[in-house]
């Protein structure tokens, strides 16, 4: 139980530390916020009456008369409330959590569906490679994934692109969630058109992502048979299968979950590339958005969204291992 | 690889205590190291002697030309960009930077690992706890986004501040394997002597600890150098660099903007992230090459023995 608790704490304590980034970076930094809120309002030629500043100021939790720590407590109070401003980007004064709510479900769909794929087919095929150690995949496996692990992102989309999607008739489209003369429902041609354009960014991440857990889980793999209880199965005459998945496979899953919950942070990074080249609407392209018009509320919210699903799927992967290794649950 | 056979096949102690530049013969005997630091040699004589591999330039490499958006010819061997600059050209002399960015932030992210990492083993405690708590944190901490904002609030295109957001953001992975590595190391007799010697803590630290470390490092500098290729040249296609540097990241920038895959030109929107494609394979194989080094239970077995192992 002790276990649970401090990894509780540690969810909490992360994403506080978080949060506290998101406050003082801006406040830290040459160039104050309010400067650059002041030009971007005024880029659209209207003009920005001081009390409208304020408001928006207001709403992004920054009143430069006001003590830091007052401030710093109540940004606090309203990033955990929900209350997390108006855009003052592209998009003038619609509400933060709006624009996600539009983003969230096609980064949701695409990242979240590939990057756990990955997981399963790296795992499963290191898995193979590491139990028939020396033979034709362990072969193969090793230097090709050490080759597509080290592949940047945006080259492998743009490859990708190049190959699929330029031409005179391309096979696959190369941006945007769906043909933009089709209206959103729940019909067939509807749905083609998300999946058709979702090869390709998919398919990148899939590539890229995949080599990491194939090495890993291999590595492990191999640590793992070298153990005297996987040598004590086939004495006891188990078969092979139940050993290499049952016994083998299973111990060296456990460090590989750990570091798929750490690793995520890094496949966010990549989905940024991935959007960004795909023009894909999803969270990662609007965070390059919001950084390309300084749009701090939003910059701020998505920052803080990121952190917090990379510390939920964190806070999965404990209980999962909490319940598949029995010294976790006596050490604590 | 006889040698590796015969340490496995007589595990005497002596056997296994191999001399001084072990690591080196090790690396001739490995055939993803030798490929991984024949590539990085090139790399390294490429941003050391950019000249050499383009003897018909004369002054900038960046000098605009009469004819853009060129597909490769004799002339210009992977074409011009849309200002007709010879994309072959700027791509040998981006090699220098691009080098320089991820040597001196992986250097810096792997010096802070074995600070915080080794130090949070020997200090113990509630030191440790403290800095184990930090290092979980900044590995968890979504980084990419995070120096993008950095990077955004910073002033867009200062190399230094690229730097050191890589290097604030790319150590907590070593720290967390160096105090492992450290805290296994903690309680050997070779320590034990050295502090019943009476010697202080830093040198023990100094000159017993790391020296046993060194493979674990060298890794650890590999990753590190691996993963700045990779965000600087991320960072740079976004155009959060400086868009004037001579750099593959920004390179590649200039091709998405002018539309090099519309305008039929794959040799320029590609050829930039090739190199850094191979420069980050390059690190990854040496890095690979030496955990099967320092780990000899990962070294590539020959399938007869593997066979005969199973049967057993």
């Amino acid at each position: 139980m002790r276990y649970l608790i401090r990894r509780i704490g540690f969810f909490v304590l992360t994403l506080w530390a978080a949060m506290t980034l998101n406050f003082f970076i801006p406040r830290m930094m040459p160039g104050s916020p309010e400067e650059a809120l002041r030009e971007r309002l005024s880029k659209g030629g209207s003009v920005v009456t001081p009390e409208q500043l304020r408001t928006v100021l207001a709403e992004f939790g920054f009143d430069p008369d006001k003590n830091i720590v007052l401030q710093y407590g109540e940004y606090l109070k309203s990033m955990v409330t929900g209350h997390w401003g108006v855009s003052v980007g592209s998009s003038l004064g619609v509400p933060v959590t709006t624009l996600i709510g539009d983003a969230l479900p096609w980064t949701l769909g695409l990242v979240g569906i590939t990057t756990v794929l990955a997981f399963a087919i790296g795992t499963l095929i290191g898995t193979i490679a590491g139990w028939r150690r020396g033979g034709l995949i362990d072969g193969v496996v090793p230097p090709v994934f050490i080759v597509t692990s080290a592949l940047p992102y945006f080259w492998v989309a743009l490859l990708l692109i190049s190959i699929f999607a330029i031409g005179d008739n391309p096979i696959l489209p190369n941006d945007f969630n769906y043909d933009q003369g089709l209206t959103p429902g729940f019909n067939a041609e509807f749905a083609g058109s998300v999946i058709k354009h979702g090869i390709l960014p998919a398919a990148t991440i899939l590539i890229t992502a995949v080599g990491g857990w194939i090495l890993t889980m291999r590595n492990n793999m191999v640590t793992t048979l070298a153990e005297d209880y996987v040598r004590m199965a086939r004495a006891k005459g188990i078969p092979s299968r139940k050993i290499m998945f049952g016994y083998a496979g299973r111990n060296a899953f456990l460090p590989n979950l750990s570091g798929f919950a750490m690793s995520l942070g890094f496949v966010i990074s990549g989905t940024i590339l991935v959007e960004y080249v795909f023009n894909y609407p999803g969270l990662g392209y609007m965070f390059y958005n919001a950084t390309v018009s300084t749009d701090y509320p939003l910059l701020q919210a998505l920052f803080l969204l990121v952190t917090l699903a990379v510390l939920i799927c964190v806070l999965l992967c404990d209980f999962a291992v909490f319940l598949l290794d029995p010294r976790a649950r006596t050490k604590g | 690889m006889s040698a590796i056979v015969a340490g496995t096949a007589a595990p005497a102690p002596s056997a296994t205590r191999r001399p001084r530049g072990g690591i080196f013969r090790a690396i001739l005997h490995n055939r993803k190291a030798m490929l991984g630091a024949a590539l990085l040699v090139l790399f390294v004589l490429l941003a050391a002697v950019p000249k050499l591999f383009v003897p018909w330039l004369k002054g900038d490499p960046q000098a605009i030309g009469d004819l853009p958006l060129q597909g490769p010819s004799s002339a210009h061997w992977l074409g011009t960009t849309g200002l007709g600059q010879d994309v072959y050209a700027e791509l040998i002399y981006s090699t220098r930077e691009s080098l320089v960015i991820a040597v001196i932030a992986g250097l810096g992210a792997t010096i802070l690992s074995v600070i915080i990492g080794v130090s949070a083993a020997y200090l113990g405690g509630a030191a440790d706890n403290v800095l184990s708590m930090m290092t979980d944190i900044f590995l968890v901490l979504p980084t990419f986004p995070l120096i993008i904002v950095l990077a955004t609030y910073a002033g867009k295109g200062n190399l230094t501040v690229i730097i050191i957001v890589l290097i604030l953001t790319g150590w907590s992975y070593g720290a967390r394997q160096m105090r492992a590595q450290a805290l296994s190391l903690r309680n050997r007799d070779f320590l034990e002597s050295a502090r019943v010697r009476g010697e202080r803590r830093s040198y023990i630290i100094v000159v017993e600890v790391l020296p046993t470390m060194i493979s674990l490092i060298v890794a650890n500098f590999l990753g590190a150098a691996l993963y700045a290729v990779l965000t600087a040249a991320g960072l740079q296609f976004l155009g959060l660099g400086d868009p004037n540097s001579l750099s593959w990241g920004t390179m590649l920038y200039w091709a998405q903007n002018q539309g090099a895959l519309v305008n039929g030109l794959p040799a320029w929107a590609l050829s930039p992230g090739l190199a850094v494609a191979l420069l980050g394979v390059s690190f990854a194989l040496l890095n690979y090459a030496f955990d099967e080094i320092s780990n000899p239970a990962l070294r590539p077995v020959r399938r007869r023995r593997a066979k005969s192992a199973a049967n057993s």
